[in-house]
């Protein structure tokens, strides 16, 4: 089986499993027990957090443990509203979120904030005009992701940084889960306040993410409990999984450059493969980068559409030769529903119904490549006389 | 405005006669290492004055870590312009217009230090000061109770023009009178002493005291933590000395004087602070006592106690309300972890009723029933363990749990 769905979760590289294993052995004490135990475990818990602090240039008392990605964006938004609700009632984020922010802010909407959802164009980005014409007085939060995890657009996040500097008192959230170890992230330059990221998207373990709240910004939890991690994320802690989550964003990050060149370079090879079977259209912008030579795709992400077919179909084709792919995202790809991310690039239906998503890790090469190659256009092949005319359009 | 320079103003010891040279040395070095992260910025050294270049860096991170350099009494965000008189006035409406809000009034403060530039600091007051109104209508001037002192330095090397004027820690240099020992407990006392001593420019190495298994490991984390706070603040690695008490404080509870127990561990303690400051070379021993706040803090208490060393006793803290000492915590934030619970060891055996006028007497005969109390001292003295914190590391940097290859 050739995997191509590190979006939706990556295989745990070996020496995270070691690391996980050996800590799950040693250090089962509870961090909150006062012997010695437990002096080890909480200690394990600190040098995590400094080991994350170091790897984006941050304090570790601005790091948090959660569940993952989607406790962080809960965590970070709700918290932080809650906190500020006071100060102003606009949130600003954007129409192709995730639907751990997307539907946080529907709900925030429902509970009497006004919430505007920016835009994109054809490729996936917003525009930075759109966001300042969109602050107001009012506004406490603006929240965008890095990388959207369906077409893998990237958003221009240090210039939306440089705007909001001008406005302190707005929040500015980024959500980087599918940024992290693949794109550079100073989160102190470009001025962000809360940021979230999850282990598993990046060689660790399913279970754990990171929240960070600069220094300043404070948070309601959203749970209640014996006051773990500076009361906010309450639970005892995952010692095992924290500290292999620890490692497991050490490795994606350091040499993350040369490694993401060279999966640029594949996913190029895999654009191109896909320009060439006309059934196929390319969602996003062809190169990773645009003339100003600034990341605007992903390098680990290539999506398309085959317009008149469903797209489980195609996945579970591509399964039978092999090959694991997915539609839309893992989350919520049970839905029988034309992506919300893909309408609002203006794609149209007949694209929206029938997006596939294809995720590239470290550990293809450029055979995998061709090899994946030859097999969307076997699949293709096989499933044209049942392509639906209606649906095409 | 465009910040380009940090004009920074030094502390009391300005007054210094000769010794002056010494004490600006001393601060030039500790902010040159305190922005070494900052690689673009340029520093020059004038009397009594640094003024720091930005380059582009910026002036809100360099801010917050000026503010906490001991010596530092006060800078300015300043702009800084050519000494001439239309680029002075332009400059200067430039500040006045990005002020975060706008004052109703004003006044324009001169200082010519350059007697060569045309213009005398009372026309000059005139010139400039004209200048803004005509720009800003509804400004008036108040020169009794200005909103807004625009203040303009002409200088040989330029003009800077700037409102702001940034209080910082004040005090002296890290280190420029003496060396002192410090005794840290882990409660919010003896940290705030520590970081008033700092300030005074002493430089210190802290003891602490703990009794395993009577006191957890996790006090012993918590004084860490406070160690690391004051390493931060210092800028300097700091020497941290834990002190193992347990056979000491277990040999006086032996003692059937449950009253005087409190009286008698801080007299080991001040002991065993003496040979170790003597280890050390320091001549003096910081503690946190402020005066009536426990039983061991009475002036009958410190008196028997204090008389068991020759070397100064240094309370910063000795008249100051517990509020006070509250409020210098959270400022320099220590308070969160000194609330932390977990007993030291002298909140161990506290007896029912200690004695607030204990009898020197008494207790000199008391310590001499103590069997081996001079070599448990001795013990005490030599098992010493020594930590060396350095400023900008966690913490969790030192706990040993785990292994390298796990992270």
């Amino acid at each position: 089986m050739l995997y191509f769905d590190h979006c939706a979760s990556t295989p745990p590289r070996e020496e995270v499993i070691r690391t996980m294993m050996e800590v799950m052995a040693k250090h089962y004490a509870n961090p909150s027990s006062l012997h010695q135990g437990g002096v080890e475990a909480s200690g394990l818990l600190e040098r995590s957090r400094a080991a994350v602090a170091g790897i984006f240039g941050t304090a570790p008392a601005e790091w948090t443990f959660t569940s993952g990605g989607t406790e962080s964006n809960n965590a970070a938004i709700i918290g932080a509203v809650a906190r500020y609700r006071n100060k102003g009632k606009h949130l600003i984020t954007t129409q192709i979120e995730h639907p751990s922010v997307y539907d946080t802010f529907r709900k925030l909407g429902n509970e009497g904030f006004r919430v505007t959802y920016l835009p994109v164009n054809e490729q996936g980005t917003i525009e930075v005009r759109d966001l300042a014409d969109a602050l107001s007085e009012d506004t406490v939060m603006v929240s965008i992701m890095h990388v959207n995890n369906e077409v893998g657009s990237v958003q221009p996040i240090p210039q939306i940084g440089e705007l909001l500097k001008q406005r302190r008192r707005v929040l500015f959230h980024v959500d980087g889960t599918q940024s992290v170890g693949k794109l550079p992230i100073s989160l102190r330059e470009w001025g962000v306040d809360l940021f979230s990221a999850s282990a598993h998207k990046v060689g660790g373990p399913r279970g754990v993410g990171l929240m960070y709240a600069r220094q300043g910004v404070q948070l309601e939890a959203l749970l209640a409990g014996g006051g773990q991690e500076q009361g906010l994320r309450p639970g005892t802690e995952n010692v095992a999984a924290i500290v292999a989550a620890a490692k497991a964003f050490r490795l994606a990050v350091e040499g993350g450059e040369a490694r993401n060149a060279a999966m640029n370079r594949l996913r190029s090879r895999l654009v191109e493969c896909i320009g060439t079977i006309p059934e196929l259209v390319l969602s996003g912008a062809k190169s990773a980068y645009n003339d100003d030579n600034q990341s605007v795709m992903a390098p680990h992400i290539v999506h398309f559409s085959y317009p008149g077919m469903k797209p489980e179909v195609f996945v579970h084709t591509l399964e039978e030769m092999g090959i694991l792919a997915s539609t839309k995202s893992a989350c919520s790809s049970r839905e029988n529903k034309p992506s919300r991310v893909l309408l609002a690039m203006g794609l149209g239906q007949a694209r929206a119904a029938s997006g596939i998503r294809i995720s590239l890790g470290d550990e293809h090469r450029e055979d995998d490549i061709d090899y994946l190659c030859g097999k969307l256009g076997e699949a293709v092949l096989k499933l044209k006389p049942f392509e639906r005319k209606d649906c095409k359009s | 405005m465009k910040v380009d320079t940090i004009m920074v103003r030094f502390g009391e010891y300005t007054t210094k006669g000769r010794n002056r040279g010494f004490f600006e040395k001393r601060i030039y070095d500790q902010v040159r290492r305190v922005l070494r992260p900052f690689a673009a910025v340029q520093m020059t050294r004038t009397y009594g004055r640094i003024y720091i270049k930005l380059n582009g860096e910026s002036y809100e991170l360099i801010s917050a870590k000026l503010k906490h350099i001991f010596g530092i009494a006060s800078f300015s965000p300043a702009s800084k312009c050519e000494s001439e008189l239309e680029v002075i006035r332009e400059t200067a409406l430039e500040v006045m217009h990005s002020l975060p809000k706008k004052p109703s009034t004003f006044k324009v403060t001169m200082r010519r230090v350059d007697k060569s530039f045309p213009h005398d600091s009372q026309e000059m007051n005139h010139l400039v000061g004209s200048h803004v109104l005509r720009a800003m209508p509804d400004l008036k001037v108040d020169v009794k109770n200005p909103e807004v002192e625009l203040r303009v330095e002409i200088q040989p090397e330029g003009t800077y023009v700037f409102c702001e004027v940034v209080p910082a820690a004040g005090g002296y240099p890290y280190g420029t009178n003496g060396k002192a020992v410090l005794l840290l407990s882990g409660g919010i006392d003896s940290p705030v002493a520590g970081y008033l001593a700092m300030r005074k420019g002493l430089e210190l190495e802290a003891i602490h005291y703990h009794s395993f298994p009577f006191t957890s490991e996790k006090a012993k984390q918590k004084v860490i933590t406070l160690a690391q706070k004051l390493a931060d603040m210092s800028g300097v690695p700091f020497k941290l000395h834990m002190v193992s008490f347990t056979e000491i404080q277990t040999a006086f509870t032996q003692c059937n004087q449950d009253h005087l127990i409190i009286t008698l561990m801080r007299r080991a303690m001040l002991r065993i602070a003496e040979r170790l400051a003597e280890q050390a070379g320091a001549l003096g021993i910081v503690t946190g006592d402020s005066l009536g706040q426990v039983a061991s803090q009475t002036l009958g208490s410190m008196n028997v106690i204090g008389r068991t060393v020759e070397l100064p006793l240094l309370r910063p803290l000795i008249t100051t309300d517990k509020n006070e000492i509250i409020r210098i915590a959270e400022q320099i934030k220590t308070y969160a972890t000194s609330i932390l619970p977990y007993e030291d060891c002298c909140t161990l055996f506290v007896p029912k009723s200690p004695s607030t006028n204990p009898n020197l007497n008494v207790v000199l005969k008391v310590e001499s029933f103590v069997p081996k109390l001079d070599e448990m001292i001795d013990e005490a003295v030599a098992g010493v363990e020594t930590l060396v914190i350095k400023p900008g590391e966690s913490s969790a940097g030192k706990t040993s749990a785990g292994s390298d290859d796990w992270f």
